[in-house]
């Protein structure tokens, strides 16, 4: 996308997607109901969703994590149902 | 001329050759249309079959959207044509943004293959025109994630502009207020989790949607 960024660093981005609340999570309640039989007790609020992890070229910071937050309100995620939370850090192997 | 039916095969599409024999046995013409293409070829209707699109990675439908076919897809939607997901198909146009709405993981996290009873809530639609208002089809079922969800205020919506288009009678996999299948403003796109291609004869069980495939001929026909 664009002209390539001069003098770029590289972020490691975690992305993590997950049922919005109040969207049913059948997955996380089969979990959750399935616990007391293994003798867990005192779990509550089980939620499944899914990790990428990925490192991205930018300018900076703040515009590694605007690239990212596009690519999950446009791809990652499907707004509808999904909410997401992006870890972004410098990356230690350049 | 009998209307054109172009059906969308993408990589890990399964039901586009039962479409088509449905579609040639109600006396239209169907042809297989390719993901990769960014032409329609001039066909007078559209449907996205059932399957397992780019192996549903990501979610189901998510990479399918970003096919080439799919700005065809839009543009043809956009101008009045008739467009209809099935199952699949159904997912890929709300990934897409054509249909409102998503489909989640069925309640009770089961694999349902299964016969449902459906009932036709308006004949205001490119699927149904050909229906009965009230009428009951046996359509079957064949779908994980077929749990039709939305914000309230985008059922709200659905309920006030008559835009569900199909209801379970008995509700197999959670979706909301029963939800089976919906369409567009402009009710030229209905997506649905049922395969009326599967219900086209009596070979099969149940010829009950026909009568929706039917719909989609007549309207298609009426546009040529």
């Amino acid at each position: 996308m664009g002209a390539r960024r001069l003098q770029g660093m590289r972020f490691d981005v975690q992305v993590e997607t997950s049922p919005r609340a109040g969207i049913a999570d059948p997955e996380g309640s089969t979990i959750e109901r399935s616990l007391p039989a293994l003798g867990f007790e005192g779990i509550e609020g089980v939620r499944v969703g899914k990790s990428f992890r990925f490192t991205v070229e930018a300018s900076d910071d703040a515009a590694a994590r605007t690239l990212v937050e596009d690519v999950c309100a446009r791809f990652l995620t499907n707004p509808v149902i999904e909410d997401s939370a992006v870890t972004v850090s410098a990356s230690a192997t350049v | 001329m009998a209307a054109r039916v172009g059906v969308v095969l993408f990589p890990g599409s399964n039901c586009e050759h039962d479409t088509i024999e449905a579609v040639r046995g109600l006396g239209g013409d169907a042809e297989v249309l390719w993901h990769g293409d960014d032409s329609l070829g001039g066909v007078d209707a559209v449907v996205i079959p059932g399957g397992f699109a780019h192996g549903d990675y990501l979610r189901p439908g998510a990479i399918a959207r970003f096919s080439p076919i799919m700005d065809a897809v839009r543009d043809f939607a956009a101008a009045g044509g008739p467009v209809v997901g099935i199952c699949n198909g159904f997912q890929v146009l709300t990934e897409a943004g054509l249909l409102p709405g998503a489909l989640q993981k069925n309640a009770g996290l089961k694999f349902l293959c299964a016969t449902a009873t459906l009932r036709v809530e308006t004949t205001e639609s490119v699927l149904t025109s050909a229906a009965q208002s009230g009428a009951e089809l046996r359509i079957p079922i064949n779908h994980f994630e077929g749990n039709y969800t939305c914000d309230d205020e985008t059922l709200a919506m659905l309920r006030s502009e008559d835009r569900v288009v199909v209801r379970y009678v008995d509700n197999p996999n959670g979706s909301v207020d029963d939800i089976a299948g919906v369409c567009n403003e402009g009710r030229n796109v209905v997506g649905l989790m049922p395969h009326p291609e599967r219900a086209s004869h009596d070979l099969l069980g149940s010829s009950d949607g026909a009568v929706l495939l039917q719909s989609l001929l007549d309207t298609a026909a009426a546009g040529v």
